[in-house]
C-alpha cells in the first residue's frame, strides 16, 4: 500500500461512510465509526443523526479527542443527554438505520464473536462480551462490521454468537427467528468488502480494495470463497473524504484510530 | 458518612452490587477500592459495561459473580484480571452471568417493577441465552429475569446531605440500578445545601427513601470523567492496562494505587489533579420553579 497516498484504515473509513444516508440515525460506535459518521455528515449526509449508547444523539461529532463515547467533549454539544434504555426503545421501535459494530470474530454468515474463544465454561480467550454489540446486530434496520483481514478472524462459523448476523445461513433465518432487522448489510476489512444476498445466506465478495489481488483476500479468509459474478474494485477514498478525516485526527492529536 | 464508614456499613461480603452504571464517565472507583482495602470477599458485581473498575475487583478477588454486558478497559481492550480470573481461575475462578447493554437495562427494570421477567426481542438468535440463566426463550421473545442488587454505588456530581443527588451527561442505567436496589449509596464531587438540589427537583436521581449514605469523595470517580468536574485521565487507564497483564503487575499495581493509600485523599495526591480539573464553565439555563 506504500504507493498510494491513504491507509487501509482511511480506506474502510470511507467504505463505511458511503453506507450512512442522508437523514439516517446511526448507532454509532468508537475509533472508525466515527471517523465514518464525520465523513458522511460532511460529504452526503449532512441531515444524519448519531446515537452513543452510553445515552447520547449528537448531530456533529466532537472535534477534541475521546477516550470513550462518554468522555465530555462528547457531551457537550449533544441534541439529547439521557438513559440507555431510552435509545434502546429507539432501536427496539425499528428507528435506528444503521448500526456499526466491531468484532473479534465473524463467520461466513456475518455472525459476531466478541465473548468466548473455547468453551464459555473454560475459555481459551474470555473477550469482553457483548457491550451493545448483540442489540444492535439484532434491532437496529441493518449494520456493518470492520474488522483487519485476518484468517483467524474471519471464520468458516464462530464457535459463539455473540451478536447475530444471517444465522446458520439460510434464507429467511433471521425473520423466523424474529430478529427485527435485515442484519449485516457489509463486512469491510482492511482487504476488501463482502455483502450479503438479500433475506440472508452467505457473504459474497463485492469488492476489492486497491493493491490486492483474490488470491489474497483467499487466503487470508477462513472460509471456502467463490466470488459471485465480476468482483469490483473498490473505490479509493476520495480528496474530500480524506480531508475531513484528516482534520478530525489533526484536532484529536491522530488518536481516534486512523 | 465518610467512605470507610459507608461500606462497612452497606456493602457486606457477598453482596450484590451495582457499580459504573453510567458506563464510562461517573465510575466509583473510590468505593471500589475501598471495598478492596476491606478485603471484601464473593461479590455480585452488577453493570452495563465496566470500564477497569471490575477488573480490578475480580484481581483482588473480591467477586463470585459478574452480571454483565462487557468487562475490560474501554480505551485500551482486553481485562487482564477478568482474563486471568475466567481463563485460568486466578486469583478465583468466576461465575459470569453475560448481558447485553439493553439487557442488562431490563433486568434491572423488572427488579425495579416487582416483577419477575420482562420480555425483549433483544438476544434473539444469540448464543448468550444459553449461557445465563436468568435468560430464558419463550413465544417468541427472551425473558430476561430480574437482578436485584442489595446496593448501588452512584457517584454524581453534586449531592446533598439527606440524598438527593444531582448527575448530568449521559446517565446510562443509573436510574434503573438505584430504583431496582435495596439501597443507595451516593459519592459526590460537592457536598451541596438542599437548596441546591432542591431548586431543580427533575435532576434529582433517586428518591432520598433509597439513599442511605452521602460520601462526600472528591476525585472518587477518577481516572473516568466527571462533566464539569474532571477530564477523563487516559494515560491512567493506558499504564493500568500495561500493569495489569501479568499477576504480579498488577499486584504491584494494587499495591501503590489501593493498599498503600490510606483513602481518596492519599490517592488524590499521587494524580495531577490540577491538569485533570475542568477550568471551563458552561452552565445550563436555570429552570423557573416559581410556586404559582
Amino acid at each position: 500500500m506504500s504507493d498510494r497516498d491513504y491507509t487501509a484504515q482511511e480506506l474502510m473509513v470511507a467504505v463505511a461512510s458511503r453506507e450512512i444516508s442522508d437523514g439516517d440515525l446511526v448507532f454509532v460506535g468508537m475509533r472508525l465509526p466515527i471517523l465514518a459518521y464525520a465523513v458522511a455528515r460532511n460529504n452526503h449526509a449532512p441531515n444524519a443523526r448519531g446515537l452513543f449508547e452510553v445515552g447520547l444523539m449528537r448531530d456533529l461529532p466532537a472535534m477534541s479527542y475521546l477516550g470513550t463515547m462518554g468522555d465530555p467533549p462528547n457531551v457537550a454539544g449533544a441534541l439529547w443527554a439521557t438513559r440507555m434504555s431510552n435509545l434502546m426503545a429507539l432501536m427496539a421501535q425499528g428507528l435506528v438505520d444503521l448500526g456499526f459494530i466491531g468484532g473479534a470474530e465473524v463467520d461466513r454468515f456475518g455472525n459476531l464473536n466478541t465473548s468466548y474463544v473455547g468453551p464459555p465454561s473454560k475459555p481459551r480467550v474470555k473477550l469482553p462480551g457483548s457491550g451493545g454489540a448483540a442489540d444492535i446486530a439484532i434491532l437496529s434496520r441493518r449494520w456493518v462490521t470492520l474488522m483487519s483481514h485476518e484468517r483467524r478472524r474471519l471464520v468458516d462459523r464462530v464457535s459463539f454468537v455473540t451478536s447475530p448476523g444471517h444465522g446458520d445461513g439460510t434464507r429467511g433465518w433471521r425473520r423466523r427467528n424474529g430478529l427485527l432487522g435485515t442484519g449485516p448489510a457489509a463486512i469491510v476489512t482492511t482487504m476488501c468488502v463482502f455483502r450479503f444476498p438479500e433475506g440472508g445466506g452467505e457473504a459474497y465478495l463485492d469488492s476489492i480494495h486497491p493493491g490486492y489481488t483474490l488470491a489474497e483476500v483467499r487466503e487470508n479468509t477462513g472460509w471456502p470463497m467463490e466470488p459471485v459474478g465480476d468482483v469490483k474494485e473498490t473505490p479509493a477514498p476520495t480528496v474530500s473524504e480524506l480531508s475531513v478525516m484528516r482534520a478530525l485526527q489533526k484536532s484529536d492529536g491522530g488518536t481516534t484510530g486512523v | 458518612m465518610t467512605m470507610a464508614e459507608a461500606i462497612e456499613s452497606f456493602v457486606p461480603d457477598g453482596a450484590t452490587v451495582a457499580l459504573g452504571t453510567a458506563l464510562e464517565p461517573l465510575i466509583p472507583f473510590a468505593a471500589g477500592h475501598e471495598m478492596i482495602r476491606q478485603g471484601r470477599r464473593d461479590l455480585d458485581l452488577v453493570g452495563p459495561i465496566s470500564d477497569a473498575l471490575f477488573d480490578q475487583l475480580i484481581g483482588a478477588g473480591c467477586v463470585r459473580r459478574i452480571t454483565a454486558a462487557w468487562v475490560g478497559n474501554v480505551s485500551e481492550g482486553l481485562g487482564h484480571c477478568y482474563r486471568r480470573a475466567t481463563e485460568s481461575g486466578l486469583p478465583r475462578s468466576l461465575e459470569v452471568h453475560d448481558h447485553t447493554n439493553f439487557s442488562i437495562a431490563l433486568a434491572l427494570w423488572a427488579a425495579a417493577w416487582n416483577v419477575p421477567s420482562l420480555p425483549a426481542r433483544t438476544l434473539l438468535g444469540s448464543d448468550i441465552v444459553g449461557t445465563n440463566p436468568n435468560l430464558t426463550t419463550a413465544d417468541g421473545l427472551v425473558h430476561i429475569g430480574a437482578v436485584h442488587p442489595d446496593v448501588a454505588v452512584i457517584h454524581v456530581q453534586r449531592a446533598d446531605a439527606l440524598g438527593r443527588a444531582h448527575a448530568w451527561g449521559p446517565l446510562g442505567i443509573t436510574e434503573e440500578a438505584g430504583l431496582a436496589a435495596q439501597r443507595v449509596v451516593i459519592t459526590c464531587e460537592e457536598l451541596v445545601d438542599a437548596s441546591v438540589t432542591l431548586s431543580d427537583p427533575n435532576r434529582i436521581l433517586f428518591p432520598e427513601t433509597k439513599v442511605v449514605a452521602v460520601v462526600h469523595e472528591p476525585g472518587g470517580a477518577h481516572p473516568s470523567p466527571v462533566q464539569g468536574y474532571f477530564k477523563r485521565d487516559h494515560s491512567f487507564y493506558r499504564n493500568y492496562a500495561a500493569a495489569s497483564r501479568t499477576s504480579e503487575g498488577f499486584d504491584s499495581w494494587l499495591k501503590r494505587w489501593v493498599f498503600e493509600v490510606a483513602n481518596r485523599a492519599a490517592y488524590m495526591k499521587g494524580i495531577d489533579a490540577d491538569t485533570l480539573r475542568v477550568k471551563g464553565s458552561a452552565p445550563s439555563v436555570p429552570a423557573n420553579f416559581a410556586d404559582e
